[in-house]
């Protein structure tokens, strides 16, 4: 067991953990996009990272590979992880607007602007279908090829691989094409139909201060007068 | 090199005696003997050695050195970095066109010359700098490009 400090509490987690799972033990939810319970941590999609370290000397690393240790101080919704976290999910926004599960994840987290053109790519790489077949279904069939912009998920030479076995487990994990439902402006890059409540809590604190999932209780109660006396009214 | 075809088998066995399970020696080792990666050698490494054939491509395709396509008998690179950019790798890019008529990226029509440009050799002392089948050549000026080619060139007529 190792002891460390996650959110200001003081926890004690297994060791050989990841900051992730350990966070997730405890309740606390940290957005994922290439992580899987099934499937090796590969940190390709950056959405979990955590700040961690002592203020002013933190840094932020991506939690699905972080094996904790002792004395780690751990912050998974900082203002500076929140604001980050939302500038990834606007970026995966532009690059495939059409994918549910990254609509959700603008929704859930409060991203209301998309600032760069929409590309429409039929992949973000995160590489679950690559770790799917290989470690789930032990086939081997796709992989990564090429490298930098062009790199791609394909199959050996392009065409239909031997290995494959049709069993549709790349398909099932993929985040990409999940295809929004029908909300509105689905012309749009930004759905926003089951948009969330902000955070009021961030722009007093350098922290979120509870784990509600979604956020309501401020905005709704103390939230209002928070408003009303908050900085720019902009909550 | 003669113009028989290498026995697939042999040089697998070869190189996996050489290599053992190491994709990217092994790619380069099959590289010198077809001077590209053919398909079915490819396969038919993955179904010796085991390893996955999606892990060959991935390699295969990774690296700009390891060829998918037939090759040219001679393989033209002219270094383009910062160093030999500023000291006039355009003029020999313009001079192979002059000599052979092709560009980067471009095989001649009897299949001899490629020329590709790359990004820095790691010489860049003796910029502008060329290799050609492997063999460095640093200082250059369009002249000596042209002499080299028209000496390779001879040479191969008199091999014919
Ligand atoms: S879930 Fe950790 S980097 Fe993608
Ligand atoms: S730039 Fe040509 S060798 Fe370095």
């Amino acid at each position: 067991m190792v002891q460390m400090t996650l959110n200001g509490l003081r926890v004690e987690v297994e060791e050989g953990m990841t900051i992730l799972e350990a966070a997730r033990f405890y309740g606390i939810n940290i957005p994922t996009l290439c992580y899987h319970e099934g499937l090796s941590p590969y940190g390709a999609c950056r959405l979990c990272l955590v700040e961690i370290g002592p203020s002013g000397q933190s840094k932020l690393v991506s939690s699905c590979t972080h094996r904790v240790e002792e004395g780690l101080v751990v912050r998974t919704h900082s203002e500076r992880v929140v604001k980050r976290r939302k500038m990834l999910i606007e970026l995966y926004l532009a690059t495939c607007p059409q994918s549910r599960v990254i609509q959700d994840l603008a929704s859930k987290y409060h991203v209301t602007r998309v600032r760069f053109t929409p590309r429409y790519e039929d992949c973000i790489l995160c590489g679950l279908c690559v770790r799917m077949c290989a470690e789930q279904m032990q086939g081997k069939a796709i992989g990564f090829a090429h490298r930098g912009s062009n790199r791609k998920v394909a199959t050996p030479f392009d065409v239909k691989s031997e290995e494959c076995r049709l069993c549709g487990g790349c398909m099932y994990i993929c985040p990409a094409c999940q295809s929004r439902c029908q909300g509105p402006q689905e012309e749009e890059p930004l759905c926003n139909a089951c948009l969330n409540l902000d955070q009021p809590c961030l722009n007093y604190f350098d922290d979120n201060m509870c784990f509600m999932d979604p956020c309501v209780a401020c905005e709704l109660g103390a939230g209002r007068e928070a408003k009303a006396k908050s900085r720019d009214g902009r909550l | 090199m003669s113009n028989k075809l290498p026995d697939v088998e042999e040089i697998l066995e070869g190189a996996v005696k050489k290599h053992g399970l190491a994709v990217v020696p092994l790619l380069q080792e099959i590289q010198e003997h077809f001077r590209y990666l053919p398909e079915e050698v490819l396969r038919k490494l993955s179904q010796k050695t085991g390893i996955p054939l999606i892990e060959i491509y991935h390699a295969a395709t990774f690296y700009n050195s390891l060829y998918l396509t037939p090759r040219a008998k001679h393989q033209i690179n002219i270094c383009t970095g910062t160093t030999c950019h500023i000291r006039g790798s355009g003029k020999l890019i313009e001079e192979v066109f002059q000599v052979l008529g092709i560009g980067p990226g471009e095989t001649t029509s009897d299949g001899n010359f490629t020329l590709e440009t790359v990004n820095c050799l790691g010489c860049c002392a003796v910029a502008p700098a060329m290799v050609v089948d492997g063999k460095y050549y640093g200082n250059l000026t369009p002249g000596d490009v042209r002499e080299i080619l028209n000496k390779i060139m001879e040479k191969a007529a008199v091999e014919e």
